[in-house]
């Protein structure tokens, strides 16, 4: 359930302090009409650009990240409360595919559920060798790090591997790499 | 100086829910539309929704959508969908979501949940009709984790509608829901009001103003409760009591500076004004562009005057004339700025908006008088809708921007792509045609010889499979046979005849063996064939692969890029149109602002002529009171 915010209310008591009251919705009156049309307007155009934005998006994947050789990494958080996440580093055979420092936001929508796509490339089809490192602070204070080697195969369709973090605890779950 | 106590109370609208958040928790599992939320999450609604978006028309165009991860969660998605939409401001679209999916064949749980949706949106734009037709369509089982949130909505909109007598039942139901502390307490005594039952409704503000507290929104209904329970008793001219619901109200909490100045005059109206200075000296330190502030400014030595204290009134007055005088002077400062186009530059600088608290780091920027009103500006519902649109639209234009430049760059690849692969395509391809010759006569060879073994697994035919040795010399033989006459030697073609016979001896007495061994053969032609097939595949994926990376792109690119610049010519009209629009929205109520402290400095100045001379009497009848031996000591 949402709880609803006393910010959004309409309020419902205006308190006139003086004699000289200062009404803001009068001196902005004159325009409201012409403000409510902009909006709508303002609505539209949001919708084409994000008919854009799909169309866009397509292209670029067919362009840049062709599906027999598209290969995407996603992280996802199992466990939030295990530790702290700062960081997490991605190589693909060896070479640096994605190194991501959190941010608060970030880590409030992982623990919220969210899957944040880290890496897309393109790689050739046969078998290939993923390393995961983990960077955190435990509930301790403690720094955390931990490596975990992974193979996987790259067949002619896209693939999509997701990384679950479960942090320190979860034994040989602490990094698992899922297929998806 | 009499303290006007005039309350409006315009008890229209109640609470309104919040803008459709995002549900706590994600549905497990869809991966993008699980990367969808973490988009939203981070308030990043415009990515969430084009991935979403995106996830849902694909899942549509499936022919088998029950095999999609998505499957399970399509209506979660979709309402999430509405959540996204409203939360980037696109009222229309999310009602049009919405109302597809109760127009739908779904089930009731979810059909009674889009009714409860496209409710709070019709809600929330204050088209009550509508809210009120949508809500009443919810019959049947509602999802538990909303059946309060719908409940409340509905008790709103009666409210909303004038309508208290069936808001009531509602809300009193509602009272002990723990996610809604106090907003039920709340809105029933808005519908007390409403029926004109004052008393009822002091009693119901003082049970909101009494809720205990976990979060902040419960804190704050809390606080506005009291204040208003507390203006009520003001008006109502019980003093002591409305002291005390005002002192309820937290004094950090966004109601203290009006609960601080009305408990001031709760103990002015009793002529107690040493205690009414308590609050106001407290009030007057605090930010000076709040009305309260600056209407403590002139009460504060108001009731010093009225304590005889003139001498101290005077000096009050006079800070206030000039505390008035330097913010008029900053009005007019930030009135140039924003006729002179720099309050529209300073929203959009980068640096500010990447700060989550930038409404409020913009007043203190050194020399930026274009916003140093700004948070009092967005009090202004048509102002902050109007700046967020503005804002909105600033971040759409500069991702038509980027996109606009990365047109460029695809031109640029497949460009390349081209020049690459097109001068060694022609030779791949005659490589080609060889592999796939040869691959279409094993294939006929193969088929021929499939076809041998299918009639030989039938009947028997040995002379297949003899061998080619077996071949030449039975034709020999039965050549020299054909050259015998009749009067040959009997023995010559008896030992013709035997050996004839010896070949087909050994060919039907090899024959099983021989078959074996073909049918063994014929395992590794399929082989051979199956590797060739491997490599033609493998070849056509490739050529195709190449070809698709730089053929077909142009008139996508093209129509892209016309699209992209006619929506950034839209944008910027609209931006130029909105933005003049919230200059004359900002310099209106800026104006406002400077007329009602021209209204204060005149008062200011009168009150402090008043408390010189009152002071200088004061002096004067000290003066004549004292022996003349004493003056001067």
């Amino acid at each position: 359930m949402q709880k609803p915010i006393a910010a959004t209310f309409v309020a419902a008591v205006f308190l006139g302090c003086s004699a000289l009251g200062w009404n803001t919705a009068r001196a902005a009156e004159p325009s409201a009409q012409e403000l409510r049309s902009l909006d709508e307007q303002v609505q539209e155009i949001k919708t084409d650009v994000l008919a854009i934005a799909a169309e866009l998006s397509a292209l670029e994947e067919q362009l840049l990240f062709p599906s027999s050789t598209q290969v995407s990494v996603f992280v996802s958080l199992e466990r939030p409360d295990a530790f702290r996440l700062d960081a997490v580093r991605v190589t693909i055979d060896g070479e640096l595919a994605a190194h991501h420092i959190y941010s608060f936001k970030e880590l409030d929508a992982l623990a919220s559920g969210g899957v944040q796509r880290i890496f897309t490339g393109n790689l050739p089809g046969g078998e290939h060798e993923l390393a995961v490192t983990v960077v955190g602070k435990l509930p301790s204070g403690k720094d955390y790090q931990q490596t975990e080697q992974f193979t996987f195969e790259k067949s002619i369709d896209p693939r999509l591997l997701g990384i679950a973090l479960a942090g320190p605890g979860a034994g040989e779950a602490a990094i698992q790499l899922n297929d998806w | 100086m009499r303290r006007q106590v005039h309350v409006l109370l315009l008890f229209a609208a109640v609470a309104l829910m919040a803008p459709a958040g995002i549900a706590a928790q994600a549905p497990q599992r869809d991966l993008y539309f699980a990367e969808a939320v973490f988009w939203a999450k981070q308030g990043l609604y415009f990515d969430a929704l084009e991935r979403l978006d995106t996830e849902i028309t694909q899942h549509r165009g499936l022919d088998e959508p029950e095999l999609d991860t998505l499957y399970p969660f399509i209506h979660d998605a979709e309402f999430f969908v509405g959540d996204f939409e409203l939360n980037f401001r696109m009222h229309h679209r999310a009602g049009r979501a919405i109302a597809a999916v109760l127009e739908g064949n779904v089930p009731e749980v979810v059909r009674n949940e889009a009714a409860y949706r496209l409710a709070r949106i019709h809600f929330q734009k204050g088209q009550l009709k509508d809210a009120l037709i949508a809500i009443e369509r919810i019959d049947g089982r509602v999802p538990a984790e909303i059946r309060d949130d719908v409940d409340y909505l509905r008790a709103n909109i009666y409210l909303a509608t004038a309508r208290p007598e069936e808001a009531r039942p509602i809300l009193r139901r509602l009272q002990g829901a723990r996610a809604l502390t106090g907003f039920p307490e709340y809105n029933l005594a808005i519908a007390d009001l409403q029926e004109q039952d004052t008393e009822a409704a002091l009693h119901q503000f003082e049970k909101a103003g009494s809720v205990k507290a976990s979060d902040e929104s419960t804190r704050a209904i809390r606080d506005k409760s009291n204040l208003v329970r507390g203006t009520l008793l003001l008006e109502a001219g019980r003093y002591d009591e409305a002291k005390t619901a005002l002192e309820r109200v937290r004094l950090d909490g966004p109601f203290s500076n009006q609960a601080l100045l009305s408990a001031g005059w709760a103990d002015t109206h009793q002529s107690r004004y040493e205690k009414a200075l308590v609050p106001w000296n407290i009030l007057v330190a605090r930010n000076r562009t709040d009305p309260a502030v600056q209407e403590a400014m002139l009460a504060l030595p108001y009731a010093y005057g009225a304590l005889n204290v003139h001498g101290r009134a005077a000096v009050l007055y006079n800070q206030a004339l000039e505390s008035f005088g330097s913010e008029l002077n900053r009005l007019d400062a930030s009135i140039e700025a924003i006729r002179e186009g720099r309050f529209l530059e300073a929203l959009v600088r980068e640096e500010i908006r990447k700060d989550r608290d930038w409404v409020i780091r913009l007043r203190s920027l050194p020399e930026a008088p274009e916003t140093y009103y700004l948070m009092e500006l967005m009090a202004s519902h048509d102002f902050q809708t109007g700046l967020s649109n503005y804002l909105d639209m600033e971040d759409l234009r500069r991702r038509l921007s980027r996109w606009g430049a990365s047109f460029d760059a695809f031109d640029g690849i497949i460009a390349a792509r081209r020049d690459y692969f097109e001068p060694r395509l022609p030779a791949l391809d005659k490589q080609f045609r060889d592999v796939d010759s040869r691959r279409r006569l094993r294939l006929e060879q193969h088929e021929i010889l499939s076809d041998r073994l299918q009639s030989m697994l039938v009947a028997p035919r040995p002379e297949f499979l003899a061998t080619t040795g077996e071949r030449v010399v039975s034709a020999r033989l039965e050549a020299l046979r054909e050259g015998l006459d009749a009067d040959a030697d009997a023995e010559l073609i008896e030992r013709i005849g035997r050996l004839q016979g010896l070949i087909t001896w050994q060919v039907k007495t090899a024959y099983h063996e021989r078959l074996t061994a073909f049918y063994g053969h014929l395992q590794d032609s399929q082989q051979a064939i199956d590797l060739l097939t491997e490599q033609y595949d493998a070849y056509v994926r490739v050529r195709q692969a190449a070809t698709h990376s730089y053929v077909g792109y142009d008139r996508t690119i093209k129509r892209l890029r016309t699209r992209v610049g006619e929506a950034s010519s839209r944008i910027d009209r609209l931006m130029a149109r909105q933005g003049y629009l919230l200059e004359q929205v900002a310099i209106r109520e800026l104006e406002a602002r400077s007329r009602r402290l021209e209204g204060y400095e005149e008062r200011a100045r009168y009150a402090l002529a008043d408390s010189y001379d009152r002071a200088t009497a004061a002096q004067a009848a000290v003066e004549t009171a004292l022996p003349a031996g004493v003056e001067g000591e």
